[in-house]
């Protein structure tokens, strides 16, 4: 059993195109740095100074794990993890901080 | 090119004048490698704001959950500009993240006539291309 991380479009070109990879470790962040191991680059696309990028979404089953735990939210053998990029953009730079 | 039916053009406007003086946002689904706008997902500006839009993450998720489900992706994603021509700004550069959609822009800047003028955009680049419009018997 693993943990099930799920790649959108944009972010395949880390995992050799494929959809999905799996991973290992009790939290977000320890998975997030197991799938790293073999898919390097990717930590860097969800991670900045810390704490989960600003316009990434990360979703432990059907949660945003920013109303769980963030990057310590605990995982487990046969959750899935969801990662898509915010769809988001407008006339003027910044939105809401 | 984007290739969009008369209906879903108009859907689009609509949507974005209801929203108007806020950004309006959205989805046209498609099957999967076809390039073909389908199915027309209206989505919430969880921003609500004049100048900048942001889908709702648990809104986005199920939607993108539902056309995993259906073999579809997203073929158009379009917003509205409400005070700008219809046309990329940084900010929509900075964060397109869907290298194979059709990025549509609608200005409802003008009250009569709305631009309607579409985009690919891949890393930094933008890419204006042709609209056709087709009336579906």
């Amino acid at each position: 059993m693993a943990i099930e991380v799920r790649i959108p479009t944009i972010l395949r070109t880390y995992t050799g195109g494929a959809k999905q990879v799996e991973g290992k470790g009790a939290t977000l962040s320890e998975l997030i740095d197991d799938v790293d191991a073999s898919h390097n680059g990717l930590k860097d696309r969800l991670i900045a100074d810390g704490t989960l990028r600003r316009f990434v979404n990360v979703y432990l089953n059907d949660e945003d794990v920013r109303f769980l735990g963030g990057l310590e939210t605990p995982v487990k053998d046969g959750d899935t993890v969801t990662v898509l990029p915010a769809v988001a953009g407008g006339a003027v730079a910044g939105g809401a901080a | 090119m984007l290739s969009i039916s008369r209906e879903l053009h108009d859907k689009i406007v609509a949507h974005a004048r209801a929203d108007h003086p806020d950004e309006a946002c959205g989805v046209i689904a498609g099957p999967e490698g076809s390039d073909r706008p389908e199915r027309f997902i209206p989505m919430m500006n969880a921003e609500r704001s004049p100048t900048f839009y942001r889908f709702d993450s648990m809104e986005q998720f199920q939607v993108w959950k539902e056309m995993d489900e259906r073999d579809e992706e997203p073929v158009v994603i379009y917003h509205s500009h409400t005070a700008t021509e219809a046309y990329p700004s940084r900010t929509d550069v900075s964060y397109a993240s869907e290298p194979g959609a059709h990025y549509v822009l609608v200005s409802t800047r003008d009250p009569e006539t709305a631009g309607f003028r579409s985009y690919r955009i891949t890393g930094d680049v933008i890419t204006e291309e042709p609209v056709e419009i087709t009336d579906v018997e």
